[in-house]
């Protein structure tokens, strides 16, 4: 974002007033804001599938199907169409907190619960996982 | 979700064998067991249960029977055969603690009546040594493992018959702490035994198929290529509770031994094949 001064220098070389430039200003400022927030959100999305991924952290595919994972287990359920089946988020990252809260059988880690993965962690996999 | 329904009727029916596991009862737990996978895999011979993870999947299978073709633990068994053979110090020998010869894995582990305790083929080897002045083994590597190489293949064909004697509660309770320790979940991944070895048998864990409880005894030592030797019952042990980041026991101590004793208890009935290779 170009500096006050800046924009006032363009203001005199220019000769237009400060009023005929606003609109434009607002327009690129929203634009680079909105880039900046879905940057942002890729970039949790993009962890979080690391993390899904990797064996020290969720080792996820160790029991579940993903699309395009090589070589997934199928202890749990294929993780797909989650959006339908959590319509609130909040709800699918309870599962991966502690599984067995609904589940009291199943062999899922409760990652949450025995601190396997922070809060941190599980709310970017869970932010990755919501996109299956 | 097939995966889904598939993960709920399994759970299902761990969940039913929990009433059996109440009241330590052997002989009803072994039926509970064995027909719990008899029901499982209807398609899969009982005997073929002491294959593993091989019993379960067609193209493992075939893998594996190509290996066994240059079976891997050969070398330790010859070894095993010429430790076996060697007298103590004092001229005495492995024969004169096994009057039967070494095709007596079988007999193991049993309660001991006296002692107070389970004895595994290991420690009574030990044992064997201690009685006749020599050291005894370390419980890692060769000669044990070699012995017990040597001592399986002669004992190969023989069925497993682990006898709980119900007239001596000192031994149901060394049972009952053996069944505990297999459905007891532990460790920071939270599994037990049963977790991986009862519902999710025949299932993918990555990509290895999980084996079924019942048959994972006969055939020790186990040459794995993972290890790149052979290896014994209670290594394997400690591998698969460091799996779930659990602290494992020593070999041959008592929660092991407990463990093995009811372990194998569930695999009466089948014939020992050791010793066994493994990927
Ligand atoms: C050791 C096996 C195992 C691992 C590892 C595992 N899961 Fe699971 N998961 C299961 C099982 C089994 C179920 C089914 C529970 C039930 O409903 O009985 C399940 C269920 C779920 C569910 C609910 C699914 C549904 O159909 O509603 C979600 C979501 C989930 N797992 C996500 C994850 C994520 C994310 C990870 C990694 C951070 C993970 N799981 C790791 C075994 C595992
Ligand atoms: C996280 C899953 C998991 C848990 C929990 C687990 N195992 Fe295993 N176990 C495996 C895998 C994977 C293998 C290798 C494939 C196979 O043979 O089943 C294995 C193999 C074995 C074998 C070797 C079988 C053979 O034919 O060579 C034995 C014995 C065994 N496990 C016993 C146990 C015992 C006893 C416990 C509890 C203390 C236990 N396992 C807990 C995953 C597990």
């Amino acid at each position: 974002m170009p500096s006050k001064t800046t924009n006032k220098k363009t203001d005199q070389t220019t000769g237009r007033t400060a009023r005929q430039l606003l609109p434009a200003l607002l327009a690129a400022l929203m634009l680079t804001a909105t880039a900046a927030l879905a940057g942002k959100h890729g970039a949790v999305i993009e962890e979080g599938k690391s993390l899904t991924f990797d064996r020290k952290k969720g080792n996820c595919l160790a029991c579940h199907y993903i699309a395009g994972a090589v070589s997934p287990g199928n202890i749990g359920p294929a993780l797909a169409g989650m959006k339908a089946r959590y319509p609130k988020k909040e709800d699918l990252r309870a599962r991966i907190w502690d599984v067995t809260e609904f589940a009291p059988e199943a062999m899922m880690p409760p990652f949450g619960r025995h601190k396997i993965l922070s809060e941190d962690e599980i709310t970017k996999i869970t932010e990755y996982i919501y996109t299956l | 979700m097939t995966g889904k329904i598939l993960a709920g009727v399994l759970g299902a029916a761990c969940f039913a064998l929990a009433p059996a596991m109440l009241h330590a009862d052997p002989q009803s737990d072994l039926e509970v067991y064995q027909r719990f996978f008899k029901e499982k895999y209807p398609d899969i011979p009982f005997t073929q249960f002491a294959d593993g993870a091989y019993a379960l999947n067609e193209q493992m299978r075939e893998n594996w029977e190509a290996i066994e073709e240059f079976p891997p633990y050969g070398p330790f068994v010859d070894s095993g055969e010429r430790l076996w053979a060697a007298p103590f110090a004092n001229g005495k020998g492995y024969a004169d603690c096994f009057p039967d010869g070494p095709a007596m894995q079988h007999k193991f582990p049993r309660w001991d009546k006296e002692q107070g305790q389970v004895v595994t083929l290991s420690l009574a080897l030990n044992q064997c040594r201690e009685t006749h002045g020599e050291k005894p083994m370390k419980y890692k590597g060769s000669p044990l493992v070699d012995l017990l190489s040597y001592i399986a293949y002669q004992s190969r064909g023989k069925k497993i018959n682990v006898v709980v004697p119900k007239d001596d509660p000192r031994a149901m309770a060394a049972y009952q702490k053996g069944k505990d320790f297999y459905f007891t979940r532990r460790g920071q991944l939270n599994f037990s035994c049963a977790h991986c070895h009862f519902k999710n048998s025949g299932m993918s864990l990555r990509t290895d198929i999980l084996s079924t409880a019942v048959g994972q005894t006969t055939g020790w030592p186990v040459y794995r290529s993972k290890w790149g030797t052979a290896g014994t019952l209670h290594r394997r042990y400690t591998g698969c509770n460091k799996q779930v980041r659990a602290k494992p026991f020593k070999r041959e101590s008592e929660q092991y031994r407990n463990l093995e004793y009811f372990h194998t208890h569930m695999s009466n009935g089948l014939a020992l094949n050791g010793p066994a290779a493994r990927k």
